[in-house]
């Protein structure tokens, strides 16, 4: 692999940047791998590259459907923070903000990691009570966190409206917390994870499990059978149809999560903000478009797009907050699967079947989390026994009780 | 956007209408002998169907009744609405990812 640098771009320009290295390959698929990760989103490509980087795996080949990051890595407001509630959560999210930290230099790709802060606003005494508590658990878990007056929030927003209908009581400001490009991410761990020798295998479905005596043995896919000695199942949304596959159930069901983009305009909006209670979650793209992330349906859907109702109930919130956005033409509108747990914490488990891993039920809030997830993925894979963070998360905890609830932290908050 | 048909008020918007989940889990009666492993079965896991899908609604800003539709999570097309206790149709759609209907 050729690394990218100043100098790379340098000589590229003037070859008018027609000899860029591909990113990765397209292999054939071998006969038989000694990881098959299916699903080439961003936690799928990071477990990849984790295994051969960090647990010497590299006969490794990531098997997707589609292309890579065409799910909800793609399809994400890309907010990335680590205030959560509970200690466990606290464990995995800021294992991956330590990760982000340092990824651009880690991957030699430029992911666009930018901590500008984000804000959580609370509009009424409740909000208030949850992110006091919140703020606190936080704080004890040495993660960094803020409460801001309505006046210091009108300090960093000067144009939002804290008199709307629902006045604008407080904030939580995690600094650490901000935005990356999430088609980078994906891109950038697909050629690092090649350039450590792991096979993207893209237009390939998984479209069954070969297991014998309950031990997987490889994926029946639309470009025939695979051999796999594990296999690691990051599907998101689809995770319930690959659970059939192998012939048990999820505590998850799927539902359609939609966000819009506007027109760019020039900067003006430069942390990130999220309202949890009247749902608008708002930041500014480096190419000048708002990006507002919508709520998800209350049906289960896998058809990758939402009802119109949705739009309507985000852009509502947003006019009334941010008043001078009301004239502004909203350019692009989509959709995607999310996997959501009653508990709104992810599954990083073992399952019924050997050698078997899947993660999932990251629901509407997973990208944030794909460096660590990724991370403790292939060290949990390698080994056969799950990494200590990702231990709590296993799919046991729904019939032992010990369920990790992130509802009001995470509830459809991203 | 969906039509819902409420089996006694008629197709109506579907922001008349709020959906609870798939239909037809039945609680179990015998809750004083079930494992834990059990009540988390019957409590949290879900078919979560890619096809044909039973489901439970509710006409909160109509007659308030709840009702059951089918409906194909991988195209949205609705089947049709039955009432509570009926039994539910059987649909010979395939319930592949491939069904537009
Ligand atoms: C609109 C929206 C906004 C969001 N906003 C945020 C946010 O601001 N912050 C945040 O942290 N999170 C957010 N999320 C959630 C976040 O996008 C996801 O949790 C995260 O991207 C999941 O990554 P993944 O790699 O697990 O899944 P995906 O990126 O969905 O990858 C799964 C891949 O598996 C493939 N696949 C499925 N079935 C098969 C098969 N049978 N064979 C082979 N491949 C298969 C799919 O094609 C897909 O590429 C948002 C999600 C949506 C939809
Ligand atoms: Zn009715």
């Amino acid at each position: 692999m050729n690394r990218y640098s100043i100098f790379s771009l340098i000589r590229n320009s003037v070859n008018y940047h027609q000899d860029w290295q591909r990113a990765w390959r397209s292999p054939e698929p071998k006969k038989e791998y000694d990881v098959v990760i299916v699903g080439g989103g961003g936690h799928g490509l990071a477990t990849a590259y984790y295994l051969a980087k960090e647990c010497g795996i590299t006969n490794v080949a990531v098997i997707e459907k589609g292309w890579i990051g065409g799910g909800n890595t793609g399809r994400n407001t890309t907010i990335v923070r680590s205030n959560y509630l509970w200690d466990e959560s606290a464990g995995i999210y800021e294992h991956a903000m330590k990760l982000w930290e340092n990824l651009s230099t880690d991957l030699n790709y430029n992911v666009m990691f930018s901590q500008r802060g984000l804000l959580h606003l609370a509009h009424s005494v409740h909000d208030m009570q949850e992110i006091g508590r919140r703020g606190n658990a936080i704080h004890l878990n040495g993660i960094d966190s803020e409460f801001l007056s309505p006046a210091q929030v009108k300090e960093m927003v000067p144009f939002i409206n804290i008199n709307c209908r629902y006045p604008v009581m407080g904030a939580l400001l995690q600094k650490r917390g901000g935005t990356a490009r999430h088609d980078a991410v994906a891109w950038g761990y697909a050629r690092a994870a090649d350039a450590l020798g792991v096979d993207i295998i893209q237009n390939c479905e998984v479209t069954g499990f070969r297991m014998e005596n309950n031990v997987v043995k490889g994926v029946e896919t639309s470009r025939g059978f695979i051999g796999a000695k594990k296999v690691g199942c990051v599907v998101a949304g689809n995770c319930s149809v690959l659970a059939e596959m192998a012939g048990f159930r999820l505590p998850i069901e799927s539902f359609p999560l939609q966000a819009l983009v506007s027109e760019p305009i020039k900067p003006i909006l430069d942390c990130v903000v999220m309202s949890g209670s009247i749902h608008a979650y708002i930041s500014q793209s480096d190419k000048g478009e708002l990006v507002i992330g919508a709520g998800s349906d209350t049906y289960n859907s896998y058809s990758q797009r939402g009802g119109f109702n949705v739009i309507e109930e985000t852009v509502g919130p947003v006019v009334e907050l941010y008043p001078i956005f009301s004239r502004m033409k909203m350019l692009r509108q989509w959709g995607g699967i999310v996997d959501v747990t009653v508990d709104r914490s992810p599954l990083i488990s073992k399952t019924p079947v050997d050698n078997l891993f899947f993660n999932c039920g990251w629901g509407t809030g997973g990208f944030k989390a794909t460096p660590g997830s990724g991370n403790v993925f292939a060290h949990s894979i390698a080994r056969g026994e799950m990494h200590p963070i990702a231990e709590p998360f296993s799919i046991n905890r729904f019939n032992s009780g010990a369920l990790i609830d992130e509802g009001a932290a995470a509830a459809v908050a991203h | 956007m969906l039509v819902i048909e409420c089996p006694w008020c008629g197709k109506r918007d579907q922001t008349e209408f709020s959906c609870h989940g798939e239909a037809h889990i039945a609680r179990p009666l015998n809750t004083e002998e079930l494992s834990e492993e059990e009540w988390g079965n019957y409590v949290f896991f879900r078919s979560n169907t890619k096809g044909v899908h039973y489901e439970r609604w509710v006409h909160d800003h109509g007659c308030r009744r709840w009702f059951n539709v089918a409906r194909n999570t991988h195209s949205d097309h609705i089947y049709g609405s039955y009432k509570p206790g009926e039994a539910a149709p059987t649909i010979d759609a395939p319930d592949t990812p491939e069904a537009k209907s």
